[in-house]
């Protein structure tokens, strides 16, 4: 604890400003901004809440990693949240579908800020094993916004701490120094993120442009095959 | 390896039943002589009749799968077939039903008035295969959504990233080339949709189609108490996983219930049929993603099964056969020991129950990840054998505790795990659950299956055991080493969840009784040959043919349902999924309940939702 204490304190510390010797470990200067960045990011990187909700088999690791082996709750992860409203961390286990999609993306819109994502495991991160599938989305970050990415079929416990610890990292890096760090303090409500519609195929309300761009291509492409009566069809 | 058990005297056996079958449907039932398939091909208009014999007078009255196969360009009619499984519940080997429909109009007459566990299977059929089932009570998609395009399994449908029908891929071998499947789709995406479609005036069908016979809100009917429906999941702490149920209420008590699945299809037919043979081992791995070394046996078994076919099949060798039955025993006790877990956890003892059973899952994922390297996705059994043998020592770097590299020698570890702690692991979850007041009163004549429910709902492993029917794959239909070990065939009579609790602990202390026997022989085995191939060839030439294997999963019967055309990829591969048929059985176990006992209802099913969905 000490240690870790004389690390938040060297850290913290502004390097031209001098202090005797033996009170280094005990005292640090510092700018007020420093000090309520630390003070703000110390509290929320040790009480991030994941949200419990567990997609396929990579869930199951989740759950080993939250008991009594691994232990999550040393980084203050104890608090499995089944309400999106109280949790700070989507952990996305598992493969995403496109049926699970829809429920994801509502859940995300529905957390409150400041909100951060983890996908865990090769499903999660790019579809995995079963990225061929038809049912199966190529990665969370098609439609969701990521910030870390544990690799692993399934990621061992250990991995998924390491992944763990580097969300710590990164919400040590946000500062009120740095607005883009912390859009959720901007002005105005944050932007959801269009649901998916369940149609012939899923679809992204943001690509419905290309959609009528595709459709326009496919009606005159249609017309100038039946133009010129030759079945010359692309792939 | 697979001899008939000798049935009982009341039991037609097989060839008998097949001939009176012909006798009595002369005309309309005919052998199916193609080589490598056995059973009959019934003619449409007489299934139900046929069905209905072979129940009642013929005694199969135990439908274990029933599936649908595309014969696109493999017979003459490019027909589309439907199989089914049925068995005697007195043991013995299946009596297969075929029936065809041409594939322009898929028809077929449904069997859920003969069998009502087809019910989600026929749906199953529809969905991905789009053959109508007349008379079918809710024919709708099941795994897909309300909507979609198309008919997935269908030879001739193909997926947004379709490369070409069978792996490996050119593109990927042997050049070995690789490129991201999104760069070559338009919307960077897993998607395609049909010519001219876009998203003005789209109205999504999915959702609307679930809500269409119980209109969602409140509704005040005549007697005091409001009707009520509720969508519970797919994100909810009890359900599992991903599943989702959609409650009608009265008041607090259930008057409906329907299960909504598919939120984890992961395509595992589709991919697997692309795939080689030997691809899918490590898929089965992530059906039942706590037993993957059962899944692993399951799979084995029904393509030795086919090889058993041909000419040049050197069957697992013994020592091969005492592993397998190792890890599967071993990973018998895991499950139910997380089963009971999650069972507690549903019934309001949130995670403490479960950490108990992780504990002990923990020490045996140690050696499973010795053995295999790997904790849960182990990819171990290969067609006649094992991939590796049990390495002399256990060394794992994994959860140190001062950073202690643990090292055990491995039989050693397993004599300890066998004869010691698992045993006192399940006599402490015994001591502290079996007759704690929570527990009783929540369990003790809740969810009853009835014993002929359970079988006409298909119901399979321990939910059917608990029900009063004695029937477990390792003793009706032997494969691996099992008529060689002793061990009792766990049964309860009440079919409840405190039945279906109890049953899962006397499952466990028969399994701690096989593995007692299956140490010696692992020791007196030490040094022989773990895999029979020759030269250590993995992928052997599978003869044409089909074959359905199963194996006695901790969740039920699991069963693969394998057709060959003699070349490197199985034309259909079809897992008949215990978790999935057991769901059948739900809405007649909770009808009358309170909305409270679901969960545990469904948490004593044991339900892994990448089974369910597959
Ligand atoms: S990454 Fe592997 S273990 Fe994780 S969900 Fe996907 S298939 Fe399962």
């Amino acid at each position: 604890m000490t240690n870790s204490n004389e690390n938040f304190l060297k850290e913290l510390h502004h390097p031209d400003v001098p202090v005797p010797e033996g009170m280094q470990s005990a005292v640090a200067v510092t700018s007020f901004g420093k000090l309520i960045d630390s003070i703000y990011n110390w509290g929320r990187r040790n009480s991030i809440w994941p949200m419990a909700f567990g997609l396929a088999c990579c869930a199951i690791e989740m759950i080993a990693t939250a008991s009594s082996r691994f232990d999550q709750a040393r980084f203050g992860m104890e608090v499995l949240r089944a309400s999106p409203r109280q949790a700070d961390l989507m952990i996305v286990s598992g493969t995403v579908t496109k049926k699970m999609v829809v429920p994801i993306v509502r859940l995300y819109n529905q957390m409150a800020e400041p909100k951060y994502v983890l996908a865990m495991g090769a499903c999660a991160i790019g579809g995995g094993p079963f990225k061929e599938g038809y049912n199966v989305v190529s990665g969370i970050d098609k439609y969701i916004p990521v910030d870390v990415y544990v690799p692993g079929c399934p990621p061992t416990p250990q991995a998924l701490l390491h992944g763990l610890i580097m969300m710590q990292k990164k919400i040590d890096g946000q500062s009120f120094g740095n607005r883009n760090s912390m859009p959720w303090y901007g002005r105005g409500p944050s932007e959801e993120v269009p649901v998916p519609v369940l149609g012939p195929d899923i679809v992204d309300p943001r690509q419905a442009y290309l959609l009528r761009r595709e459709a326009a291509a496919a009606i005159s492409a249609a017309e100038a095959e039946t133009a010129s009566g030759e079945a010359d069809s692309g792939v | 390896m697979t001899e008939h058990v000798q049935v009982a005297e009341t039991v037609t056996p097989l060839e008998d039943a097949i001939n009176r079958l012909e006798a009595r449907f002369a005309g309309a039932v005919r052998r199916d002589d193609r080589e490598g398939y056995s059973g009959v091909i019934v003619d449409p208009g007489k299934l139900v009749e046929v069905a209905t014999f072979v129940r009642d007078t013929l005694g199969f009255s135990y439908l274990s799968s029933a599936t649908a196969v595309d014969y696109l360009g493999k017979s003459e009619g490019d027909h589309l077939e439907m199989v089914y499984h049925t068995y005697n519940l007195q043991g013995g080997p299946a009596l297969v039903l075929k029936t065809q429909t041409p594939r322009g109009e898929a028809t077929l007459p449904s069997l859920v008035g003969v069998w009502p566990g087809a019910n989600f299977q026929e749906r199953e059929a529809w969905d991905l295969m789009g053959i109508r089932f007349a008379g079918h009570p809710n024919l709708k998609r099941i795994l897909m959504w309300e909507g979609f395009h198309g008919h997935p399994l269908r030879k001739d449908w193909r997926e947004a990233y379709y490369e070409q029908d069978t792996k490996p891929f050119d593109s990927r071998w042997p050049e070995g080339h690789v490129s991201r499947a999104e760069e070559h789709n338009p919307y960077g995406k897993n998607v395609t949709y049909p010519a001219g479609f876009t998203l003005d005036d789209y109205e999504s069908q999915a959702e609307k189609a679930l809500y269409e016979d119980v209109p969602m809100g409140v509704h005040v009917t005549d007697m005091a108490t409001d009707r009520v429906v509720v969508s519970m999941g797919p994100q909810h702490p009890s359900t599992h996983g991903v599943f989702r149920m959609v409650v009608a209420l009265d008041g607090e008590t259930i008057v409906a219930l329907e299960p909504v699945m598919g939120y984890l299809h992961r395509n595992h037919e589709k991919i697997g049929e692309r795939n080689t043979f030997l691809h899918n081992m490590p898929f089965t791995d992530r059906l039942d993603y706590f037993c993957s070394m059962s899944n692993n046996l399951g799979y084995a078994v029904a393509v030795e099964k086919l090889l058993a076919l041909g000419k040049r099949w050197d069957p697992p060798t013994y020592r091969a056969e005492a592993i397998r039955v190792l890890m599967v025993e071993l990973t018998r006790i895991l499950n139910h020991l997380v089963a009971i877990g999650f069972l507690l956890n549903d019934l309001g003892a949130y995670f403490t129950p479960l950490m108990y059973a992780i504990i002990e899952r923990e020490l045996i994922l140690d050696f499973f990840e010795a053995v295999s390297g790997s904790r849960m996705m182990c990819n171990y059994m290969r067609f006649g054998g094992v991939a590796y043998d049990l390495p002399e020592r256990i060394q794992s770097t994994a959860a140190l505790v001062n950073d202690r590299v643990r090292d055990f020698d491995t039989m050693h570890y397993l004599r300890a795990l066998i004869n010691d702690r698992l045993p006192r692991a399940i006599d402490q979850t015994n001591d502290l659950l079996t007759t704690n007041e929570i527990i009783t009163n929540r369990c003790i004549g809740v969810g009853v299956l009835t014993r002929e429910d359970a079988i006409a709902y298909s119901a399979a492993g321990p939910v059917l055991r608990a029900s009063g029917v004695p029937y477990d794959v390792r003793r009706a239909e032997p494969y691996s080493i099992y008529p060689d070990l002793e061990f009792d065939v766990a049964v309860r009579y009440h079919g409840d969840i405190y039945d279906r609790y109890l049953i899962r602990l006397d499952e466990m202390r028969q399994s701690i009784r096989i593995l007692k026997q299956v140490l010696p022989i692992l020791e007196e085995t030490r040094g022989q040959p773990f895999f029979a191939g020759r030269g250590g060839q993995y992928n052997p030439r599978i003869p044409a043919g089909e074959a359905y294997g199963r194996a006695e999963n901790p969740k039920g019967e699991l069963g693969y349902y394998v057709v060959s055309d003699g070349g490197q990829n199985p034309w259909r591969y079809h897992v008949r999924s215990p978790s999935f048929i057991n769901l059948t059985a739900l809405e007649q176990m909770c009808k009358g309940h309170k909305v409270a006992d679901v969960v545990g209802i469904l948490g004593s099913i044991d339900i892994v939702l990448g089974e369910v969905d597959r």
